[in-house]
């Protein structure tokens, strides 16, 4: 009965996935990343690695917001309070504990998933719109109150002690921005080993059901509020690792920062300019936007002349209405039909009767 | 604490709270006739300000540009309807949050761009100064303003109630299909949603623009404020929105005094918070 159930269950994946990956697609995954570890060593600018890190530092946050939002399907307009808490964790155990950051990394990460249970508990049972702007709300109250935390310096934030003895101990390395590379190449990597994996496993499929149909998954047993929790918990915790890389990165760290209404807004806006739900997604719009932020701050001297950011916005505007999939769609529509029969999209919910 | 402190608390709290309740209302009037979060209120708030600020550079003073500033924004309000969100109604609910998102951005990034982050004041309206009443004062143009935007709201309450396409907006918000069938044309009224929807936020930004520092980011606030009214009072519901704009302002100018006045955000949130967990769907539920 038991092999049954696993064998059923396993056919089922075997169709539900995309059964293997071409041998091309296999190449063109080994050549990205052969690129990507060569890349520092082949005579690239500071500059350069300095947009790389950066792509990569986005690409885990708006991975992490897609583990939320696109693959548990609930929208969070405050993810920035779990990078800020990441970076004040770190922050904290080493500025005031003289501590290795690496305690700082695992703190921060309970730390953001404590609080996203304490928030998401109450919470993910409000709808949609009540659940976003509940985040956003509790995004700015704890900005507020970092900003009035005296033990953490409030509003001035923290400064690192520079410390020479052994940077991997403690996360600072002085020449060249190697090393961070790919420490974020890495932190990268994983999380999006973590929405490979949770593509295709039971849980995640379990998600996915939540996202899609709360009310046939309840009725099949699968505990809706449970799973949003855990995906929140999850999410939170992969952003809370953003932050404090961040911290470690330039050293300093301010409420007005790490807590900036911003960061929760460019996750959204990569994740969904990349395709929400998907697995490139977050990295497509991470290295759409980032280096057009960088480099506009580079070549207009951007100092509040934010051109970037209207381009921003008219994008995300043009592929919300354009394709609301997102830009990696166009190259998996087509590749999949190829592969496999097209799965039916989920049906845009109809405007109530 | 005296009791004149907290007199005077209460009556700017009311008086800001109008200005609140304005702009939630008309956020509130989108939601319930599409559905529709519009997450670039805030921003048609701030171009208001501006609208007023640059017709007083021209030498029109906010009073007496009010109405083309609010125009300006109802056509604005039509030009987004037609544009965005009538071709977003179709789409997934994300697409829907991220496109007025989008526009949000562009349009604060691109108040940014032409006008420089610099805070701006009108430094000559008609009506400044103040008035006492007994013990406590009273900023003119504030005092002006909450009127202005009480009679903005009333005459919205009676166009609502009272006229025959006001009955028919409401009958598009309560039920889209059984109005469609009635013969009322829903696509119309849904324009007409946000002609007055962004309309409201024109009185409350060419007011609030006679006494308020004029930035970029200046609608940020005013749109979480009224994202909390609009929540509070229920998504839908015009007379909640006003309820909860005037609760809203005076639990933070209150809170503002009993509290230390760096937490008057916070104590707004949590009221928030507190009402949509114990009633999920607002104090009022839908109009």
């Amino acid at each position: 009965m038991t092999t049954d159930k696993a064998r059923l269950l396993e056919a089922a994946r075997a169709e539900a996935l995309w059964p293997r990956p071409p041998l091309w697609a296999l190449a063109l995954g080994a050549i990205l990343a052969i690129v990507l570890l060569a890349f520092p060593l082949v005579g690239t600018t500071v500059f350069s690695h300095h947009v790389m890190i950066m792509i990569f530092l986005y690409a885990l946050m708006a991975q992490a917001w897609n583990v939320m939002a696109g693959i548990s399907g609930q929208i969070s307009l405050g993810h920035a309070m779990f990078f800020g808490m990441g970076a004040y964790a770190t922050g904290i155990v080493v500025v005031k504990f003289g501590g290795t950051p690496w305690i700082g990394l695992v703190l921060g990460m309970v730390a953001s998933a404590i609080t996203a249970m304490a928030v998401g508990l109450p919470t993910l049972r409000l709808k949609g719109h009540y659940f976003a702007i509940a985040t956003l709300l509790i995004g700015s109250s704890v900005q507020i109150i970092f900003q009035r935390w005296d033990y953490v310096g409030a509003a001035s934030g923290m400064m690192y002690p520079i410390k020479r003895g052994s940077p991997w101990w403690d996360l600072q390395f002085h020449v060249g921005k190697v090393a961070y590379y790919y420490l974020a190449l890495g932190a990268a990597a994983l999380g999006f080993l973590l929405v490979w994996y949770l593509r295709r496993s039971r849980f995640g499929f379990r998600l996915q059901a939540v996202r899609d149909e709360p009310d046939a998954a309840a009725s099949l047993g699968i505990a809706v509020a449970k799973h949003k929790v855990l995906a929140f918990m999850l999410s939170a915790a992969m952003m809370s690792v953003a932050g404090s890389f961040y911290a470690q990165y330039i050293l300093v760290l301010d409420p007005e920062r790490v807590f900036s209404t911003d960061i929760s807004v460019i996750v959204v806006l990569m994740t969904v300019l990349g395709g929400s739900g998907t697995l490139w997604g977050p990295a497509v719009g991470a290295a759409i936007l980032v280096p057009l932020s960088e480099y506009s701050r580079i070549w207009l001297g951007g100092t509040g002349r934010t051109i970037d950011l209207i381009i921003y916005g008219l994008l995300i505007l043009a592929i919300c209405l354009l394709r609301p999939a997102g830009v990696v769609s166009i190259f998996s529509e087509r590749l999949r039909r190829r592969v496999q029969p097209e799965p039916q999209p989920v049906p845009a919910k109809e405007m109530p009767a | 604490m005296s009791s004149e402190v907290l007199i005077q608390a209460v009556v700017s709290g009311l008086l800001m709270g109008l200005i609140y309740a304005l702009v939630a209302v008309g956020l509130s009037l989108i939601f319930g006739l599409m559905e529709i979060v519009n997450f670039a209120h805030g921003e048609f708030l701030m171009l208001a300000m501006f609208a007023s600020f640059w017709f007083w550079v021209l030498g029109l003073d906010p009073l007496i540009s009010l109405p083309l500033v609010v125009i300006i924004l109802g056509v604005s309000g039509l030009a987004v309807h037609y544009g965005i969100i009538r071709r977003l109604l179709s789409a997934p609910m994300l697409a829907q949050v991220c496109g007025t998102f989008g526009l949000a951005v562009a349009l604060r990034a691109g108040a940014q761009f032409l006008w420089s982050p610099d805070f701006r004041t009108i430094t000559t309206p008609f009506i400044a100064g103040r008035v006492q009443i007994g013990p406590i004062f009273i900023g003119q143009p504030q005092l002006v303003a909450g009127c202005i935007c009480l009679l903005a709201f009333v005459l919205l309450w009676l166009f609502v109630t009272r006229t025959e396409t006001g009955l028919a907006l409401q009958a598009t918000a309560q039920d889209r299909q059984a109005a469609a069938v009635m013969g009322i044309p829903t696509e119309r009224m849904s324009a007409l949603g946000w002609a007055i929807g962004l309309g409201c936020v024109g009185v409350a930004g060419s007011m609030l623009s006679t006494f308020f520092y004029i930035f970029p980011d200046v609608g940020v606030n005013f749109a979480t404020l009224a994202f909390v009214a609009v929540a509070l009072g229920g998504f839908g519901s015009i007379l909640g929105s006003l309820v909860a704009g005037i609760l809203i302002g005076l639990v933070e100018s209150v809170g503002g005094v009993l509290f230390d006045p760096s937490y008057k955000a916070l104590v707004v949130f949590g009221l928030y918070l507190a009402v949509v967990i114990v009633r999920p769907n607002g104090l009022f539920g839908r109009f």
